[in-house]
């Protein structure tokens, strides 16, 4: 059976994969950018909090991932709890990062018209300096969203969902006849569902960031 | 229009009746003649300002009394705490010591964001928000303080007419889609958009070209003349100083305040050498620029329009004793210097005769501007124009010198009249010194 005919026979199965894979991820960017994007509020204007933030969020990161998901099975069990929350973690540290740089990058001077018109603080974060940090905000969720679709794949190993299954069939039947098909079709799903991703960030950078801003 | 009725500011204008009777019957605007919620007293009580670490206060026990209406400079070398100063009026930056009242209500304790919402405020390069249209701009202040959809939609357009910029072309642009000069503008719209008693404006020029800037400013007198705010405005640039300010605070280290007088008495009379360093070279010149040709007497010649028969005109020159007559256009505007001479040459044709007006001076353009006007003026006379062009009169040297020497002695008279009065305050204090410290101790 050529590759082909493979995506023929399986198209089903590959497309519920596939929907289940991209759920995921975007489920856990939304979880994620909300989190992140509050410890960024919550952090930019001190020093040391938004430093410890960062170091917190690049620290997960160097965690494997297969190790990640392994110890959250017995804390959280099997199935799509670890996937999630092991994505949400993942998914966090671009855009804390991203956040912060943008929230400690908006003009002083513009803070400070700000306030000098009266502005309360809550109506000059969300007015003023959220909108001028969104473009870096987003640079963050697209870079973690490019890496949860990776990261993602590895799920399949605590019985998650995603077309990480697929390749895990793959390489658990190494030498069979579909084997590499499998492996092939879970790799290029990612991929495809990547490329979509990014594209669909496009477009909501065209939609939400000001003409004013944007470069 | 008047803005406080509908949504009372905590602050008692005192014109406020009359504005509400204005606004009842006009929801139609017409951005000429806003009925403005005009100006507010700001009093400084021994304000201080000390950062935490340092021994010597930023700004050491500030007093003064600004009244309503009234353009105030605060002019001083980089660092002497000025701009601290008119931060802490709206306590962007928050005083340790001292009292502000703003219209006779201590505002030192409450919530700051009540307070700016009545303080205008517009800083250097504008501080506008880049993600925002300039319509979005202006309509901030007014948005937060609860104004419908169409009456802030009608305040941006009359905003945007008041600082000179077209509505139609301004309303959907970006900042960085407009010059320095003109998001300047829109700061000073957006500052002025809720139509506060008060405004503080920190160097807001200081980032902007000379030519620009000396159109902004004529802007600004103009709009103070419409608006009669009160206005507390840094610099560090004495001619600005003078140009803008009813009066000047001159303030060395640590926001002492070395005087603080009319810019003519600060010109004529400096109080000490801080202060005649600061105001620099040429006074006299820069007197000049203290005065306004509105308030000089000008010269009249006699003037013709396009439209009179040529007959008329002949009669006319040759009635008057002068040697000329000004051909005004159809609008009433400086057209043509017309000599007695001249239309002999030009064999009766109007359209040949004549030279044309190269340079005019507007009214509220400064004597130094008239100066020059007529000095590069091959016949040594300039013609004046009001708001819209049209001819108002004529200035020439003779009128120049004139109102220049009656000037300079009237400042004379009123430096020695301030300088009496203040021996006389200092005679009074040393009497009250030596009349027994008991007194002096019990005030303390």
């Amino acid at each position: 059976m050529n590759f082909w005919d493979y995506l023929g026979t399986r198209h089903q199965q590959l497309l519920t994969d596939a929907y289940q894979h991209a759920s995921a991820v975007f489920q856990c960017m939304v979880v994620a950018t909300v989190i992140g994007v509050l410890i960024g509020v919550a952090t930019y204007r001190s020093e040391w909090a938004g430093n410890l933030a960062t170091t917190v969020t690049s620290t997960v990161l160097t965690i494997p991932s297969l190790a990640m998901i392994g110890l959250l099975i017995p804390v959280v069990g099997l199935g799509v709890a670890p996937t999630v929350t092991a994505l949400t973690l993942y998914g966090l540290l671009p855009i804390v990062r991203n956040a912060i740089v943008g929230l400690r990058g908006v003009d002083p001077a513009l803070v400070d018209a700000a306030k000098g018109i009266g502005m309360s603080r809550l109506h000059r974060l969300a007015r003023v300096e959220l909108p001028l940090a969104w473009p870096p905000i987003l640079t963050g969720i697209r870079v973690s969203t490019q890496m949860l679709m990776g990261i993602a794949a590895i799920a399949a190993y605590a019985s998650g969902p995603g077309l990480g299954n697929e390749i895990f069939r793959g390489i658990a039947s190494l030498g069979s006849k579909n084997a590499l098909n499998q492996v092939l079709a879970g790799t290029l799903g990612i991929v495809v569902l990547a490329l979509l991703f990014d594209a669909a960030y496009v477009l909501i950078g065209r939609l939400t960031i000001p003409r004013g801003i944007r470069v | 229009m008047s803005e406080t009725p509908e949504r009372p500011v905590p602050s008692p204008d005192p014109r406020a009746p009359g504005a509400v009777a204005d606004q009842a019957g006009s929801t139609a605007t017409s951005p000429a003649a806003p009925a403005a919620a005009s100006g507010a007293t700001i009093e400084l009580e021994n304000l201080t300002k000390r950062y935490p670490g340092s021994a010597e206060p930023a700004v050491d026990s500030v007093s003064m009394e600004i009244k309503a209406g009234e353009t105030v400079i605060f002019v001083g070398p980089s660092g002497c705490g000025k701009s601290t100063t008119l931060k802490m009026i709206n306590r962007l930056i928050e005083p340790t010591g001292g009292r502000i009242r703003i219209d006779g209500e201590d505002v030192t304790d409450i919530d700051p964001v009540k307070l700016r919402r009545k303080v205008g405020y517009a800083i250097q390069s504008s501080g506008l928000f880049p993600h925002m249209t300039v319509a979005q701009n202006i309509a901030l202040v007014p948005r937060m303080v609860g104004w419908g959809k169409a009456r802030v939609k009608e305040r941006v357009e009359e905003m945007l007419e008041l600082v000179g910029l077209d509505p139609g072309e301004f309303h959907g642009r970006y900042p960085r889609q407009l010059s320095g000069g003109q998001q300047q503008r829109v700061g000073v719209a957006r500052a002025l958009a809720a139509d506060p008693p008060v405004l503080l404006m920190d160097e807001p020029f200081g980032a902007v070209d000379p030519i620009t800037r000396d159109h902004l400013q004529d802007e600004l007198i103009r709009l103070q003349h419409e608006l009669h705010k009160t206005i507390v405005f840094v610099t560090h640039d004495f001619d600005e100083a003078i140009k803008l300010g009813d009066r000047i605070a001159v303030l060395r280290e640590r926001s002492h305040i070395a005087q603080f007088d009319t810019p003519e008495a600060i010109l004529t009379n400096p109080a000490d050498d801080f202060v005649s360093g600061f105001v620099g070279a040429g006074a006299a010149l820069k007197r000049l620029n203290l005065t306004r040709v509105r308030d000089v007497e000008m010269a009249d010649v006699p003037t013709v329009t396009i439209d009179d028969p040529l007959q008329d005109i002949f009669t006319k020159l040759r009635a008057s004793g002068t040697n000329e007559l000004l051909l005004l256009d159809k609008r009433g505007r400086p057209y043509k210097w017309l000599r007695r001479g001249d239309l002999m040459r030009a064999k009766g044709s109007l359209a040949r005769a004549g030279t044309l007006v190269h340079d005019t001076v507007t009214r509220d353009a400064t004597l130094r501007d008239a100066l020059e006007a007529v000095l590069t003026d091959n016949a040594g006379r300039v013609a004046v124009t009001g708001r819209r062009g049209e001819y108002t009169g004529v200035v020439d040297m003779e009128t120049l010198m004139n109102s220049v020497h009656e000037m300079l002695e009237a400042d004379r008279l009123d430096a020695l009249e301030h300088q009496h009065e203040l021996e006389e305050q200092r005679a009074r204090l040393t009497r009250k010194e030596q009349e027994g410290d008991g007194g002096g101790e019990a005030k303390a």
